[in-house]
């Protein structure tokens, strides 16, 4: 079951001061650019790539450091299969 | 037992081959939109309980129409509204499938209103996802049973009026009032928090069903950026700070603790049982008369069988069907309901051929069976040349018109008055028309009557009813038809 941490959702995210061990793979190909994702994330590890993908849109990216593993941005995204979060850093 | 990665649920198909044009991996939802989320959440909760290969997801119209694009699951698409009346159907066949319908707010409030007030009364043991977003989304942002008042749609350019329109509805207080449903509860689409408790609700619905508690609705206020006209991330504010407001979030009704789980026991039957329940051998075949052989110009008839209401017309044209599916031939038996069915005129349609039927609507006729006046007059042109007319002379006082066509004058009423019932006219007329077409064998009529008739004691009267007919028919030959045969029955 995995519960989603609110408290690390509320966290205040300090990189630097807390080491996660998790990351989240966009597969910017699908993403349809709504931003929900950029707007919930805490630690704010998400941004709008320059890029257009084939739809036409600019989806997120991943900074590529900080991400808590909270899984919000995964929970709020609409489409299927762009988000996956790995909570431990798993090789995938 | 926590994941460690969540990606897309295993219960959505890898790709989604049903969906038209290039790209089968994203859905066909605007950016932003609510059914996403929803969709991902039932999704997971389908994973996680396991019923993917037993759920029957319903999808209604509107833009989640196409929900069978993407669960991995039984899915029938419903007409608009109906969902839970599929969802109801589904469920009382296959009571071990998980059944999801899954509205909108135009669908479920608005136009299937009555189905899901019925549905949850009768507490059918289905789970109901309410997808609320205040409008009808697909068809361009009307105003739905649940628009805010004051809130502008194209069809409320200046805002919902209460003088006007009415309140919204608020489905799930409304239900609330019943006593079946088991579990009522409002979430919404929005932040992480709401998020979280939407899929606790989903995942619960679900699990009622599973345990056989009954009848869960979920409603969920969902944003539709594109017919709201903002962006996603204002849409969700909205939900958040104006309709959340509107339409209170939580649990409305939870009888979850006390509910007693129902029992699911299908019943299971042999073969052996099913023929024993039905009355017919178990490879049917032994249990046909033979067909007798028929003269061509009576064979495959179309009947049209018209008279009083109650005079049995729709009894005869069932034992005339019933009796032809006994000899082994195609039939088809088409009553005419109306409010006839007491007093005025009543007609049916029965079809019996060598061959596959098409339409079970009779318009050439080959065999009339007027019962009276009026039905003589109706339908006598509409049978064909050489056509065979059965005329109930007790109550019809005028000869057939055409004299294109063979005729048959029987005193129907007065033969059924000698064995003492008026009502076994019809019987007699069908010993009558047995006799001439020779279509049944004897033995294959009494048994369907037998087979057919509800109450036992008008089994003598009409067997001799139909006995007068045939006799009537055998013993005093019609002047009209001399060049008819004489006819013998075993």
């Amino acid at each position: 079951m995995s519960e989603l941490n609110l408290e690390m959702v509320n966290e205040d995210p300090n990189p630097v001061k807390k080491k996660h061990n998790a990351r989240v793979e966009i597969d910017g190909e699908l993403c349809k650019e709504c931003l929900l994702c950029i707007e919930v994330c805490a630690p704010d590890v998400l941004k709008v790539s320059e890029s257009l993908n084939k739809m036409g849109y600019h989806p997120v990216e991943y900074i590529g450091d900080g991400c808590t593993g909270c899984g919000v941005c995964f929970y709020v995204c609409p489409e299927p299969g762009v988000i996956r979060v790995f909570k431990k850093n798993k090789v995938a | 037992m926590a994941k460690d990665i969540l990606e897309k649920p295993e219960s959505f198909y890898k790709v989604f081959e049903r969906k038209s044009g290039s790209n089968k991996l994203t859905s066909h939802y605007c950016p932003g939109c609510g059914h996403g989320v929803i969709h991902k959440l039932i999704a997971e909760a389908m994973d996680e309980f396991g019923i993917g290969n037993r759920s029957v997801f319903i999808s209604p119209v509107g833009c989640s129409v196409f929900a069978y694009y993407y669960f991995d699951c039984g899915n029938i698409q419903a007409p608009h509204g109906r969902a839970p009346a599929v969802a109801t159907g589904v469920k009382r066949a296959l009571p071990d499938s998980i059944v999801v319908s899954y509205q909108g707010d135009g669908d479920l409030a608005g136009i299937g209103g009555n189905e899901i007030l019925h549905a949850a009364n009768r507490g059918e043991n289905i789970t109901v996802f309410f997808v609320n977003n205040a409008i009808y989304g697909m068809t361009g942002s009307q105003m739905a049973p649940t628009t805010l008042i004051g809130q502008k749609t194209t069809t409320t350019p200046y805002g919902r009026s209460v003088k006007n329109e009415g309140y919204p509805i608020k489905v799930c207080e409304l239900l609330s009032s019943l006593e079946a449903p088991v579990y009522l509860e409002r979430v919404a689409i929005t932040d992480a928090k709401n998020v979280m408790k939407a899929r606790k609700a989903i995942r619960k619905g679900l699990q009622n069903q599973v345990e056989g508690k009954g009848f869960s609705l979920i409603e969920i206020l969902s944003p539709c950026p594109t017919g709201w006209g903002v962006k996603p991330v204002e849409a969700k504010k909205w939900v958040e700070e104006v309709l959340a407001k509107n339409f209170q979030l939580g649990v409305i009704k939870d009888k979850t603790a006390e509910a007693v789980p129902e029992v699911i026991e299908q019943k299971k039957f042999t073969s052996e049982e099913i023929s024993k329940i039905l009355g017919a051998s178990k490879n049917g075949s032994d249990f046909l008369y033979d067909k007798p052989d028929v003269k061509t110009n009576y064979q495959n008839p179309r009947i049209k069988i018209s008279g009083f209401g109650g005079q049995g017309i729709l009894f005869l044209g069932q034992l005339l069907s019933q009796s032809a599916m006994r000899s082994g031939y195609h039939t088809t038996w088409l009553p005419s309901y109306g409010p006839e069915m007491r007093g005025g005129t009543a007609n049916c349609h029965v079809i019996i051929s060598n061959n596959r039927i098409g339409s079970p609507l009779v318009t050439e006729t080959d065999v009339l069976f007027a019962m009276n006046l009026p039905s003589l007059d109706k339908f006598e042109n509409d049978v064909r040349k050489d056509g065979l007319i059965l005329v109930n002379s007790s109550l019809i006082n005028r000869n057939v018109k055409r004299n294109d066509v063979e005729v048959l004058y029987v005193p129907a009423t007065e033969l059924a008055d000698e064995v003492g019932n008026t009502k076994a006219t019809n019987l007699v007329m069908l010993g009558a028309y047995a006799a001439k077409s020779k279509i049944f064998s004897h033995d294959c009529v009494l048994f369907t009557a037998n087979e057919t008739v509800k109450r036992k004691e008008f089994l003598k009267v009409n067997e001799e009813a139909f006995r007068k007919g045939m006799e009537y028919v055998l013993n005093n030959k019609q002047k009209e038809n001399k060049e008819y045969d004489s006819v013998i029955f075993n």
